[in-house]
C-alpha cells in the first residue's frame, strides 16, 4: 500500500454527498446501492455460515448427538438456500458489478437507476420470506426442492422458502437486464467492445444467464406450488406427472446459476492478475469470448445432475460429453492467467494472494467436476461428500475467494480508506489453509462412500470429519477477520489515493471514493485495455 | 434510432390472416389425418406466433440486436425442450430388464 494521502480529505464524494437513512434507502446511485447489497449479503453470509458451523459441530462425532435428524435436514437446507440465493448469486454482480461497471465503462450510472434500487428491495422481500420460513421451522427438502418429496410429502415451509427464491430471482433478472443495457448503450467514447475490462465481459455473460435461466426456475417453483396447493399432476406420478421433470426444469437454471457465481469471479481474477503482474492479459479476446462460451455451454450440461435419477442413458451420454466441453473455455482462462503471470512484475499484495489462491482451488474444483461429468465415476460418488467437496471448491474456493479478492482490491475505491496489510494477509492465508483443511478431507470421505445429508456416520469416517470441522473453525476465523478490519478501516483506515495499486482502468482515474456521478469530466478512451506498458512509459516520461 | 411506423392496413391484414389461420386450425381438427393433425396444428400455431412477433411486436423493423435477442430467446426454449426430450424420447430404448440383467 504505497502512496497514500494525496486526495483532499473533505472532497465531495458519493458517501458525503448526502446524509441520513432516507438518502440511502431512496438512493439511485449505483455505488450506494452496491453498499446496500453489501450489507444485506454480508448479513446472510453470516447467517448461512452459522448454519454451516452447526452442521460441522454435529459431524465432529459419528453419533447424531446434537440435533435430531429432521433438524439436521432443516440446517443443511437453510445453509444451502441462504448461501446460494441470498449470498453467492448476488455477491459479485450486485456488489462489485453494481459499483464498478459504470465506473469501468466511464458512465455516470447504470442505464436504469430506479430498477437497480428496485432490485435491492425485491431481493430483501424474497429474503424476508425466506427468513420468515426459517423462523417458522425452516424447510427440510434441501436447497434443490426435489419432487415428489417437496410437492407431496414434505411437512415444512416449502412454499414460503420457494416463494422467497422465486422473488429473489426477479431481483437477479433486474440486475442482469440493467447490466446488459448499460454495457451496450453507455460506454464512454472510444471504449470499444475489445477495450472493455474483462470484468465487464464476464458480467455480460453472467447477465445473459440471469435473464435466460432465472425465469425457468421461477416456472418450476410455481409448478411445485401448483401441485402442492391445487393438486395439479405435474411431478407426482399418482396424478400423471413425472418427478424427474422437476429436476430438468430446476437444473436448467441451477446449473447455469453456478456460472452466475463463477463467471464474475473469473472477471475479478482477470483484473487482479493483470494489475499485480503489471502486464496486459495474455490472449484478451480468448478470455473475453471464453466468458460467453461458458455462459452458453453452461446451459447445455444440466443433465449431469440426473445421471442416477432414471434419466435415459442416451441423454446421460450427451450431457456427459457436453459437460466435458465446459472445461475448454475454463481452461483457456486458467492457462491465460498463468501465461499473464509469466515474466510479469508480480507483487504480493493481499488481492493477488486471493487471486493465486483462486487459481489453485478453481483448478481442483474444475478437474473434479470433469471427474463427476464422467458417467462411470458419478455412479460411484453421486450424492456423496465427493460432490459436496467439488462444488465447495468452486463456490467457496472459487467464488468467495474471488469476491474477497475483489473486495480487497476495490475497497480503497469504495470507501477511500486502506485496511491493515498485515491482518489482511493473515486472513487470506487462514482462509486458504482453513478452506483446504475443511473440504479436501471431504473428497476422501466421498470417495470412501460417505453419503451427504446424514447427521450420523460410521466411526471409521471420524478422523476425516474432525479434520474437516477443525478446518471450518480456521475458515470461520479467516472470514471474521475481514469483517473486523474492513469495519475498522472505514473510520480509522489510512486515506487511500485515487489509484493505490497503480492499476489500469477508468475506475482508478476518478477520485477515491468517486463523486456521485463518477467522473468530473466525461472520460474518452484512446488506449487498449490493460495497457501497462503505455502507463509505465507515461510515468517515466 | 428512427422508429418505423407500421400502417393500419398492414395491421388489419395481419389480424385477418390470424383470424383465417384460427378458422383453419379449427377446421383441421375435424379432419382425421393421424399424426399429421398435430403437425398441422403446430405449424399453424408457429406461423401465427411469427406473425404476432414480427408485426404486432415490431420485430421485423427493429434493429439487428433486437432480432438477435428474440432469436436467442427461442433458441434457449429449444435447448430446454430439446435436451429434456433427449431424455424422455430415449428412455424406452434400453429396457430396465436388460440393464439390471
Amino acid at each position: 500500500m504505497s502512496d497514500t494521502v494525496t486526495t483532499p480529505a473533505r472532497r465531495r464524494n458519493y458517501l458525503n454527498a448526502d446524509y441520513g437513512i432516507k438518502s440511502w434507502l431512496l438512493t439511485q446511485d449505483h455505488k450506494r446501492i452496491a453498499i446496500l447489497y453489501l450489507v444485506s449479503i454480508t448479513f446472510f453470509f453470516v447467517l448461512g455460515g452459522v448454519m454451516a458451523a452447526l452442521i460441522r459441530v454435529e459431524l465432529a462425532t459419528p453419533l447424531g448427538d446434537m440435533v435430531e435428524p429432521d433438524t439436521y435436514n432443516r440446517l443443511f437446507t437453510a445453509h444451502g438456500v441462504l448461501m446460494v440465493f441470498l449470498f453467492l448469486i448476488p455477491s459479485i454482480p450486485a456488489v462489485l458489478g453494481n459499483f464498478l461497471i459504470p465506473l469501468m465503462i466511464g458512465a455516470k450510472d447504470l442505464a436504469f437507476p430506479k430498477l437497480n434500487l428496485g432490485s435491492w428491495y425485491v431481493y430483501n422481500l424474497g429474503a424476508v420470506l425466506m427468513v420468515v420460513a426459517l423462523l417458522r421451522g425452516g424447510t427440510d427438502t434441501g436447497w434443490t426442492f426435489y419432487t415428489p418429496y417437496s410437492s407431496t410429502f414434505a411437512d415444512s415451509e416449502v412454499i414460503l422458502t420457494a416463494l422467497g427464491a422465486f422473488v429473489v430471482g426477479f431481483s437477479s433478472i433486474m440486475t442482469g437486464l440493467n447490466f446488459i443495457v448499460t454495457i451496450h448503450r453507455m460506454r464512454a467514447p472510444g471504449l470499444t467492445w475489445f477495450r472493455l475490462p474483462l470484468f465487464v465481459w464476464a458480467h455480460y455473460g453472467t447477465s445473459l444467464i440471469q435473464i435466460l435461466g432465472t425465469p425457468v426456475v421461477a416456472i418450476a417453483i410455481l409448478l411445485v406450488a401448483a401441485e402442492r396447493l391445487l393438486h395439479i399432476g405435474i411431478f407426482d406420478p399418482a396424478l400423471g406427472g413425472d418427478p424427474v421433470l422437476f429436476q430438468h426444469l430446476f437444473w436448467f437454471y441451477s446449473h447455469p446459476a453456478v456460472y452466475i457465481m463463477i463467471l464474475p469471479s473469473m472477471g475479478v481474477i482477470s483484473e487482479l492478475i493483470t494489475a499485480f503482474s503489471r502486464k496486459r492479459i495474455f490472449g484478451y479476446k480468448f478470455v473475453a469470448f471464453s466468458s460467453l462460451a461458458i455462459a452458453v455451454l453452461g446451459f447445455l450440461v444440466w443433465g449431469h445432475h440426473l445421471f442416477v435419477s432414471s434419466q435415459s442413458i442416451y441423454a446421460g451420454l450427451i450431457f456427459s460429453v457436453l459437460s466435458m466441453l465446459v472445461a475448454v473455455p475454463s481452461a483457456v482462462k486458467t492457462f491465460n492467467w498463468t501465461a499473464t503471470l509469466y515474466q510479469g512484475s508480480i507483487s504480493w499484495q493481499t488481492p493477488m494472494i486471493y487471486a493465486l489462491g483462486f487459481i489453485g482451488l478453481f483448478v481442483i474444483g474444475g478437474l473434479t467436476g470433469t471427474m463427476l461429468a464422467t458417467l462411470g465415476i458419478d455412479m460411484h460418488v453421486h450424492d456423496t461428500y465427493f460432490v459436496v467437496a467439488h462444488f465447495h471448491y468452486i463456490m467457496v474456493g472459487g467464488a468467495i475467494m474471488a469476491y474477497l479478492g475483489g473486495l480487497h482490491f476495490w475497497w480503497p475505491k469504495i470507501t477511500g480508506r486502506m485496511y491493515s496489510v498485515f491482518w489482511s494477509r493473515i486472513s487470506a492465508g487462514l482462509i486458504f489453509f482453513g478452506f483446504n483443511l475443511t473440504f479436501f478431507p471431504q473428497f476422501l470421505l466421498g470417495y470412501m462412500g460417505m453419503p451427504r445429508r446424514y447427521h450420523a456416520y460410521p466411526e471409521e469416517f471420524q478422523i476425516l470429519n474432525v479434520l474437516s470441522s477443525a478446518g471450518a473453525t480456521i475458515l470461520g476465523v479467516g472470514y471474521l477477520l475481514p469483517l473486523i478490519y474492513f469495519t475498522w478501516s472505514m473510520r480509522y483506515g489510512e486515506r487511500a489515493s485515487d489509484n493505490p495499486w497503480g492499476a489500469y482502468g477508468l475506475e482508478w482515474e476518478t477520485s477515491s471514493p468517486p463523486p456521485t456521478f463518477n467522473f468530473d469530466e466525461p472520460p474518452v478512451v484512446t488506449t487498449e485495455a490493460y495497457d501497462y506498458l503505455a502507463m509505465r512509459d507515461k510515468r517515466v516520461a | 434510432m428512427s422508429e418505423y411506423i407500421t400502417s393500419v392496413r398492414t395491421y388489419l391484414f395481419i389480424f385477418l390472416a390470424l383470424m383465417v389461420l384460427t378458422v383453419i386450425t379449427v377446421a383441421v381438427a375435424f379432419l382425421h389425418l393421424g399424426p399429421l393433425n398435430d403437425i398441422a396444428a403446430m405449424g399453424i400455431a408457429i406461423t401465427k406466433a411469427c406473425l404476432v412477433i414480427l408485426y404486432f411486436m415490431h420485430v421485423r423493423h427493429s434493429s439487428r440486436l433486437t432480432k438477435v435477442v428474440v432469436v436467442a430467446g427461442f433458441l434457449w426454449l429449444l435447448f430446454l425442450i430439446g435436451f429434456t426430450m433427449s431424455d424422455y424420447l430415449t428412455r424406452g430404448l434400453i429396457s430396465m430388464q436388460s440393464t439390471i440383467g
